[in-house]
């Protein structure tokens, strides 16, 4: 078993990217709930993931060698399960049953239903410590594969993430590279106004990261972030991708009032009509 | 100190017979496991010298990772652990794997269903000196009430040994709940325990008291003594609180006039909440609980503390005989803990 091929042409993702925004606008739309605004501002990231840089095989999900992908902002699950559709994991047909009884796409992931899904998510500073397990695990079994850890900006608050941050500093897990989405925007309004996360690249910094910043809706800048975190030895790396809410859709884009609304129709024809 | 005593009695691996914490079979086991299953794994919260899992670390140091004081990170990097194929065992005391990381067990853990065993020590008041805030009277209730988690509480070291073989062997989340102190043994040579199988050692006709943990060796004590006085009385251990041996309970129940049951844990949502919520529906009789009643433990030594709560051979004895007798049970313990 081997991994797919993956590209690094920078049109052919960004092309990608807009697929997986169009995939989860009519999603959310069809569903009329679920979360838009943080599965917008984290898809040219995860597009970069598993349409670039992850070792993976839709047709074998459990390959042991694979990277792993961890959706610690659970709540973004359009975002995974658009990506994991357009990859091949299961029918795109499914989609569209997203948050109904009996769909295996829940609110937020749940492993036990949904294959290519690593871990169920959705209680907000978990991923990091499950993230860290697998790198230990990893490592301790030789297996080279690499661990993938997406967070919101907000889920930073959550004390857990701090005690993952010494753990995976302490235990120079450089087979782990963390994401922090900071699209600024949490349910009740700002991070800045609700609870301060500044300075975010010191803080990853004290805890003993390899810190890189860049804008999260730049392709060539996400994947020669990924790129680079693989080269970092000794310690892991963490990507500040700084992002706009609802990015893709002007008039959903930096508002707070979006974080867990659905398009109506209406604004989904428009929201299509701007990506085309 | 007694370590002179301690070194000159042979030392059975299997714990038979042997009167012991644990915690240290536990530790013990625990080590004998990791030499023959390279799977395992130990993570512990800086309390590994308590815990006994310094035992594994000593011999497995790549094998085990200490998490500092941070619990909820470790029952998630453990679920993380199990992702890979290994078979994570963490360990802290109990009041804080299952309260500080109730949430984490929850999500992370049996929300997925991972293979981790959660092995606590200083369950109950028999932590002693270090008071309340060190002593869970309530981790059975928060294991048992979610949904994947399996809930096993060993009697002795002859049993822990064997829990700590067959979880390793089970795939999915369970929840060992050890002591501090010292207990007798009280479980037969030829016992061999299974998940989900109480021990029932006889069915009395009168009564038959279900026991977990360091109050199976207490039922068997108050049998001897009302037996004496002419109630017959029967005694199970019920090592696993989830899923209950119902066909066990039910056989008790049929047979019997009373059911009492006995647990180094709060009465509400545990071994005593368990069976009183199963012959409720299934077969009502009357149930008497002997346990902690809504009340915090306190500073003191072990054995003072078990006098102090009720949870000993005299308090069985006591209760029974007042139901017999018509009387309701006497509460003197708990009510003069919780002035």
């Amino acid at each position: 078993m081997t991994a797919v091929t993956q590209s690094r042409n920078i049109d052919f993702l960004t092309q990608q990217a807009k697929r997986v925004r169009v995939e989860i606008l009519k999603m959310l739309t069809e569903s009329g709930s679920g979360h838009t605004g943080g599965s917008l501002s984290a898809a040219d990231i995860a597009t970069a993931l598993y349409f670039y840089k992850m070792k993976h095989n839709p047709q074998e999900p459990k390959w042991t060698e694979r990277d792993r992908f961890i959706l610690s902002k659970g709540h973004a699950a359009p975002l995974l399960y658009t990506v994991l559709a357009l990859t091949g994991y299961f029918n795109k047909a499914l989609l569209g049953g997203l948050r109904k009884v009996g769909c295996p796409l829940q609110g937020h992931p749940s492993s036990k239903l949904l294959q290519g899904v690593e871990v169920s998510t959705g209680s907000l500073g978990q991923g990091l410590s499950i993230a860290n397990g697998m790198a230990l695990g990893l490592r301790l079994g030789k297996n080279p594969a690499r661990v993938y850890c997406l967070m919101g900006d907000g889920e930073t608050q959550e004390g857990q993430i701090w005690e993952a941050a010494m753990t995976a500093g302490h235990y120079m897990l450089d087979n782990l590279c963390a994401i922090v989405d900071l699209n600024g925007l949490q349910i009740d309004g700002r991070c800045a106004d609700v609870m301060k996360i500044d300075p975010v690249a010191g803080k990853w910094k004290a805890f003993n990261w390899h810190v890189f910043e860049i804008n999260g809706h730049n392709m060539e800048e996400i994947v020669n972030a990924l790129d680079e975190a693989e080269k970092v030895k000794g310690k892991p790396s963490v990507i500040l991708a700084k992002t706009v809410k609802s990015k893709g859709v002007s008039f959903f884009e930096d508002k707070a009032e979006y974080h867990g609304v659905t398009p109506t129709k209406e604004e989904l024809e428009k929201a299509l009509k701007e990506l085309a | 100190m007694g370590s002179r005593e301690q070194e000159n009695k042979p030392q059975s691996t299997d714990f038979s017979g042997q009167a012991v914490a644990t915690r240290d079979a536990y530790g013990a086991a625990l080590l004998e496991l990791g030499k023959r299953n390279e799977k395992v794994v130990v993570l512990d919260a800086d309390l590994s010298g308590s815990t006994k899992t310094a035992k594994f670390a000593k011999t497995f140091p790549h094998r085990f990772f200490n998490m500092g004081i941070a619990e909820q990170d470790m029952v998630g990097t453990a679920g993380g652990l199990s992702l890979t194929g290994l078979i994570p065992f963490a360990s802290t005391f109990a009041v804080f794997e299952t309260g500080r990381a109730w949430e984490q067990v929850r999500q992370t853990l049996c929300y997925s269903d991972l293979n981790v065993k959660l092995a606590a020590t200083h369950a109950g008041v028999t932590v002693g000196e270090d008071g309340a805030s060190h002593q869970a009277l309530e981790d059975i209730a928060l294991m048992r009430v979610i949904p994947n988690m399996t809930v096993i509480v060993p009697s002795d070291g002859f049993e822990t040994k064997q829990v700590v073989d067959a979880v390793a062997e089970y795939e999915h989340p369970v929840y060992v709940r050890l002591g501090r102190a010292k207990v007798p043994a009280v479980m037969p040579p030829d016992y061999k325990f299974r998940i989900g199988k109480a021990h029932t050692f006889n069915t009395g006709k009168d009564v038959n008291i279900v026991a977990a943990g360091i109050m199976v060796s207490e039922a068997l004590k108050a049998r001897d003594i009302l037996q004496k006085e002419g109630i017959d009385t029967g005694v199970i251990n019920m090592v696993t609180i989830k899923p209950l041996d119902t066909d066990a309970l039910l056989e008790a129940a049929r047979n019997s006039k009373l059911i009492v049951t006995a647990e180094e844990h709060s009465i509400t949502g545990g071994l005593g909440g368990a069976v009183a919520e199963y012959l409720s529906e299934a077969h009502p009789v009357p149930i008497r609980r002997i346990g902690t009643r809504d009340v915090f433990g306190c500073s003191g030594a072990p054995d003072e503390l078990l006098r102090l709560f009720g949870l000993t051979a005299e308090e069985i004895v006591k209760t029974v005989k007042n139901f017999f007798q018509g009387h309701s049970e006497g509460l003197s313990a708990n009510k003069l803990a919780a002035q």
